[in-house]
Order: C-alpha cells, then structure tokens, then sequence
C-alpha cells in the first residue's frame, strides 16, 4: 500500500505491532508480557548458553532427520503414484486420509510403542510432513503438459533420459511447493512433539520456562522459534519462485 | 459399486488392517494390540456409552473455537480483501501464524486461562483462524477482474459487488479454508486434550494408557481419527456439489 | 466435386515416389470411431496438407504416422515399411511447441540429438546451423520465456529440422500465433519446403492456409473421419509468395472447398 506516494514494503506493519507490544509491555499490562526491548535483551543474553545450544542442537537434529525422511521417501512415492494408475489407486484414499486426519492423536500410540525420546519424535515430525510431499509430487507428475510427453517419444527418448532431462524439472516447482508446506508442518511437529513427548529440545525449554514463570525467557525461544520456522519458509517459496517458468504451460 | 476404484480401495483397507493384525500378533511389541482386539474395545466403549459422553466433551471445545473463527475469520478475511489499508496491517500476522508453530503457544494460553473449556477455546482457536482468514482474503483478492468491471459496467453498488459479485465468486475458496481450519482446528481440541486436561476422549487415551488397557486406547484414537476424516470428507463432499464445476486442487495448507 | 468413400481420386496426377502411406487405418477410443478405414499416400518431396473441421480426426492421423498412437486396425508405411513407433525418420512439430522452458534455445534446439546420444560440440554445430537457418541468430542462450511465440515455434522447427529426418510431421503450426506472424510464417514454409528434400504432412484447419503452402491437399470430414478428396493446386506453384494470394485459381479452390466443407461445420 501507499503512504503519500511512497510505497510500504509487505511486512512494515510488524514494526508498528511491534512498537504496540513494547508500549503494553511498559504499561505493564499483564504479567503475561514484558516489553519487546526486554524479551530482545533476554533473547540476546539466552542465545549463546549452553541450554539454548543444546535445544537448538536437539530439536534442529529430530528436524533435519525427519525433513530428510520425509524427502527422500515422499517425493520418490509421489511420483510413482503420479505415474501408476495401480499404485494411485491404492494408495490416494490413505494420504488424504492421513493428510487431513489430526496425527496429534497418533502421538500416543508413538508413545507406547516407541518410548519417550527421539524416535518418537523423529517420527512424528516426519508423518507431519510426508503427505503433502507425497500429494504435491504426485500433483507435480501429474501435470506437466501432454506434449512434452509426446515430444520425448516423438525423439526417441529412453525412459531413464525422459525422467532426468523433463519429467523432473518440469515438476519440481510443484514439488518444491509441496516441500515447503512440509517443513512448515515438520517443524509443527517437531514442537508438537516435544510438547508432548517433551524433556528434549525447546519443549523442555518451554516447560521449565514457563514453570518458573520466565516470560521474557519464554517468549525469547517463542521468537527464536518463528522466526526460524518463518525464514526457511521464505526462502523455499524464493526458490519456488525462481523455477516457477519451469512448469511453463507453452 | 463394486467398479474397479472401489475394488481397490477396498483392496488397500484389507492389507492395511490386515498387515495390523498380524502386527498384533507377532507381537511387533507388548503394547501393540491386534486390529480385532481394538474393534472390540471400541465396540464396548460405544455399546456402554463411554465413548459418547467423552466425545461431546471433546467436541465442546471443537464446536465452539471451530463456530467463533468462522464467523471472526470469514468477517477480518472479508475486510483485509477489501481495504488495502487493513491487509497492510493484519495480513503478516496472520501469515506469520500461518508458518509458525503456534503449539508452542499452549504452555503459556494455560498459564493465562487455565484449564478449562476457555483455553482448549483458545488452541482450537489459533490454529483453526490464520487458514480461514488467509485464504477468505486471498479469495476477495483475487476476484475475477472481468466480473467486477461487468458489475460496474451494468451500474451495480459498491453492496451488489459485495454481495453478488465477490462473495459468491470467493465461496468456493472460502469453503474450502473451513474445511481446513476445521482440519487444523480437529489438531487443536486433540492437542488441549492430551496437554492441558484430559477429558472426554483424551481422558479414555490417558487413562487407558495408565491401566496398560492398550485395546481401548487404540480403539479410542483410531475412532477419534475415523470421526475427523469422515467429517472432513462430508465436508468435502458438499464443498463439491455446493461449487460444481469450481476446481479446488488439493487439501494443503 | 464430392466424393465419399475410397479410393479418393486426386484432381491431377500424383508423382509415384510414395514417402508415406497409410493403409485402411481405423482408430476407435471405446466406442467413437475416431478413424474409419482412411487410406491415403503422401509423395516424398511434397507438402501435403490435412484440412478440415474439428473432429475430423487429422491430428489422430497425424500421431499415428508419427508413431505417438498405435492404429486399432491398418497400417502405416514409411518408403514402403510399415512402422511400430517413433523413429529417427520423422520429426513432430507440435502446436503448442513443447520447448523446455529451463533450457536456452541452443539446447531446446539440439535436444533431439541430445536423445540420440550426439556428442556435445556436434550437436551444438548443428543446432546453430540450423538456429540460423530459421533467423533466430543471436538468441542461442536465450530461454523460451523471454521470446514471442512464433519465435518459439520457430525453435521448435528447428529442432526437427536438426534431426534430419525424411518427414517432417506439423500439428496446426501456426495456430498459437498471430495473424501477422503466420502470414510470414507460411511464406517461409513455402521456401522451407523447396530448400529440404523431405516430406511434409501438415495439419490444419484454415482453408486458406492449406490451399496456400500444399503441394497436395487431403480434405477429411468428421465422423466417422474419412477423405473426402485430394486437390493437387498446380498451376500458381511456381508463382512469388505474394502473388498466390490473387491468382484465380487459388481464389477458386478456396471457395470450392469452403463450398464443400460449409454443411460439416457444426
């Protein structure tokens, strides 16, 4: 929007909630939140502590396996469902079934089966972010245009050839979107995780935080947290963007 | 109906619950019940009842965050589509909400209110509004330029074009960020259950799991995720015949 | 000057050097007839049009002989064998030109060698010759999104022209470009087609076009699709590309043709 002529970037709003929070934390509003400057300040001070760097240390691991799980067996599952009629067939009702199903009530079963720590967790995360890698792959097969297709038979093209030099990139925009919707639910899972299954990682942080009534601390980690969870997204949708022609209808 | 799709699907349930069954048996683990084992608990909770009371425990809050961002989501959707002033303000909010895990925010929404119906209100309120919100405003917005002209063209008011042209034009979008806010909202009433009380059907998981009562705990997961899909996908069926001949895509965030 | 069923019988006697012959060729999707029994010869060397309104079945003709679709019944010769899929002997112009929109034009261009296993430098060599050849010179590292449409069909006929196969086989073209584009676009056709020693099919439903670059135009009627002539224009031929466009007997092909197909349109 426009301001005089002069052109506000996207997000500048946040600089005028921010200044709100600072000002309501300074009224002292509610206990519940400190000013902005102090929960910077706290941020600051946390981020260096051993604490902190062993829950980014923990939750970043859990994280990085279960994004690479989830890749690595979601988009080679996409595109075989997005090739195979059989394959599709048999297996379509159960992603869109685990995709829209609440797996927060799977992590019990997680619980029971595979105890309190890390496994647990990896798994979780990993189900939170498989089915919409998996539907986008298959999205991405699925619609790359019927003539590219005919052009690598028209030219003789081995199926290996086909695969590598045109049916891959001509999906991968839509599988780098399905991608970043599934780290974005990865990391909702990694917290829901610990939130749950909890001692490791900046779950445990956020319990003892807010069983000793650290708010600035709580928020800090709050900030960490988005703020992580907020530029690996940006950045995909940036490389989306980037390879976005490669899906080009002509 | 006993057509090739149907055949198969039918086909996949049957290696799928079969595959549990056998998994019950070997036994995969001692707390790992087979697939008959489980439908007979859950046959028992339904019969006694227990699993209906819990349920309308469970569905309190649901209903209720689910009803509130409805009606807030769809009106803040409404005015950030329509005011670019607004959108400026609100809009990364929102979308920062939309790819932040907002679970992290339970610990604190309990100390704030409590244990009761208003903060598991709460939880099933932030995570169900942001899609609703978003894609209702991205629906205004992207109002097709053609029909808003055609609008002005045959002299309509600033009310036609709300109401004649943009609203309907947006439905289908907006149908289908209710369904997914409902989706995420199904995540929110679970998670209240499991993190801050149980009760209702989160009581029946905890509990059972204290007793080692490992049937009952997974008959009571496995209806709570029957209930929310075959919700969702009644959902998805009007959505379909509300707006036929509107291509929606897929379920995604 | 309607003639229904087999075998169609030319206006002027057509050259015996047969490059391209389809037998009794029928093609059912379920229970539409899509072909019926369509048997036609393409001579070598010629241009050889399929006119005629949608549904009539030409591109389905078109991507058997190119080996895209397998006939239900009948048979496709090329120079006398019959075919059983693509093959190194003919080339696909398509419509809507199937360019890889990640590749630069130089590699769009030699991709149909880079299928068939061509070493790099040779087969950038021949993809600039040819690049050249169709006057896109300086656009070698360009990519398909930052050119027009003809320019990018112009890359799609150079890439079948680099494979150097013995027919080349044209889907409607110039249909995604404009008018103006397409008038020069059959221009340099006519001049394309008497440079290359290959045969030309070519499929389209503007009357005016076909009369226009064809050596040999093959009329097809819809359902169930059949021929219903095969006009040989032969007297304005050898004429400038601008003249054709006035010179009677074009006019009056044209018209002749329009009067037949006009009760066919829906």
């Amino acid at each position: 929007m426009t301001v005089y002529g002069y052109r506000l970037p996207g997000f500048s709003s946040l600089i005028l909630w921010g200044l709100l929070w600072e000002v309501i934390g300074q009224l002292d509003v509610t206990f519940f939140v400190p000013p902005l400057s102090e929960v910077i300040r706290t941020l600051f001070s946390i981020i260096g502590t051993p604490a902190f760097t062993k829950a980014l240390a923990e939750t970043g691991y859990a994280f990085s396996i279960s994004v690479a799980i989830a890749i690595g067996l979601g988009i080679p599952i996409g595109i075989l469902m997005g090739r195979s009629r059989l394959l599709d067939e048999l297996l379509l009702p159960w992603v869109n079934m685990f995709l829209s199903a609440p797996l927060t009530a799977l992590v019990p079963v997680l619980m029971v089966l595979f105890g309190f720590g890390m496994k647990s967790i990896i798994i979780t995360t990993t189900l939170f972010a498989i089915w919409i890698i998996i539907l986008n792959s298959r999205a991405g097969v699925r619609q790359i245009n019927r003539s590219l297709v005919e052009m690598a038979q028209s030219y003789g093209a081995s199926p290996f050839d086909a695969f590598f030099k045109i049916y891959f990139w001509a999906a991968l925009p839509e599988i780098l979107g399905g991608v970043r919707i599934g780290i974005i639910r990865a990391v909702k899972g990694v917290i829901i995780g610990q939130l749950l299954i909890s001692i490791v990682g900046f779950g445990a942080l956020f319990e003892l935080y807010s069983s000793n009534f650290l708010m600035a601390h709580f928020w800090a980690i709050l900030i960490v947290l988005f703020t992580l969870a907020f530029t690996i997204s940006e950045f995909l949708a940036y490389l989306e963007r980037k390879v976005a022609y490669y899906a080009a209808k002509r | 109906m006993l057509n090739r799709p149907n055949l198969l699907k039918l086909l996949s349930a049957v290696i799928v619950f079969g595959s549990w069954e056998i998994a019950g048996r070997v036994p995969v683990s001692y707390s790992f019940p087979t697939f008959v084992d489980s439908m007979q608990a859950l046959a028992v909770l339904a019969w006694e009842g227990t699993l209906f009371t819990a349920y309308v425990e469970t569905l309190k809050p649901l209903a209720v965050g689910v009803g509130i961002s409805t009606v807030l989501g769809i009106s803040l959707g409404l005015w950030i589509g329509l005011s670019k002033f607004f959108d400026w303000l609100v809009s990364p909010i929102f979308v920062v909400m939309q790819a932040a895990p907002l679970a992290a925010l339970i610990p604190l929404l309990v100390m704030a209110y409590g244990i009761g119906l208003t903060s598991k209100v709460f939880v099933v309120c932030i995570m169900a509004m942001p899609v609703i919100v978003l894609n209702t405003a991205g629906a205004v917005r992207h109002t097709p330029e053609s029909m808003k002209e055609m609008c002005n063209s045959f002299l309509g008011t600033r009310l036609d074009m709300l109401i004649k042209i943009i609203i309907p034009a947006a439905s289908p979008l907006i149908f289908s960020g209710l369904r997914l806010g409902v989706s995420a909202g199904f995540i929110g009433a679970i998670l209240s259950e499991l993190k801050i009380t149980p009760t209702g059907v989160g009581d029946i998981i905890t509990y059972s799991r204290s007793i080692a009562d490992y049937p009952s705990m997974y008959a009571a997961i496995f209806s709570i995720i029957l209930l929310a899909v075959l919700f969702l996908n009644l959902l998805e069926r009007t959505e379909k015949t509300l707006f036929k001949g509107n291509d929606l895509g897929y379920v995604s965030d | 000057m309607s003639q229904t069923n087999p075998p169609p019988v030319a206006t002027e006697e057509a050259p015996s050097d047969i490059a391209v012959s389809v037998r009794n060729v029928s093609k059912n999707y379920g229970d539409v007839e899509a072909l019926k029994d369509l048997t036609l010869d393409f001579p070598r060397g010629e241009l050889t049009s399929l006119l005629g309104p949608s549904g009539c079945g030409k591109t389905t003709l078109l991507k058997i002989i190119a080996g895209l679709l397998k006939p239900t019944s009948g048979e496709v010769e090329i120079s006398g064998k019959p075919i059983t899929g693509p093959g190194p002997d003919r080339a696909f112009v398509f419509q809507d030109f199937a360019l890889l929109p990640w590749a630069t034009v130089l590699r769009n261009v030699a991709f149909g060698l880079e299928l068939r296993g061509v070493a790099k430098s040779e087969r950038e060599a021949i993809a600039e010759k040819y690049i050249n050849n169709v006057g896109l010179s300086g656009f070698e590292h360009s990519y398909p999104h930052e050119l027009s449409g003809g320019m990018r069909q112009r890359v799609g006929l150079a890439r079948a022209l680099s494979v150097d196969a013995d027919v080349l086989l044209m889907d409607e073209p110039f249909s995604a470009v404009d008018e103006q584009t397409r008038r020069k676009f059959q221009e340099d056709l006519l001049t394309l087609v008497h440079e290359e020693n290959k045969t030309f099919i070519f499929v389209t439903h503007s009357i005016e076009e076909a009369v226009y670059v064809s050596d040999q135009i093959a009329i097809l009627l819809p359902r169930p699709s059949r021929v219903l002539e095969v006009i040989r224009p032969s007297g304005f031929r050898n004429k400038s590309a601008d003249s054709i466009r006035r010179d009677p007997e074009y006019l009056d092909i044209v018209d002749n043709i329009w009067a037949s197909l006009r009760s066919y349109v829906e």
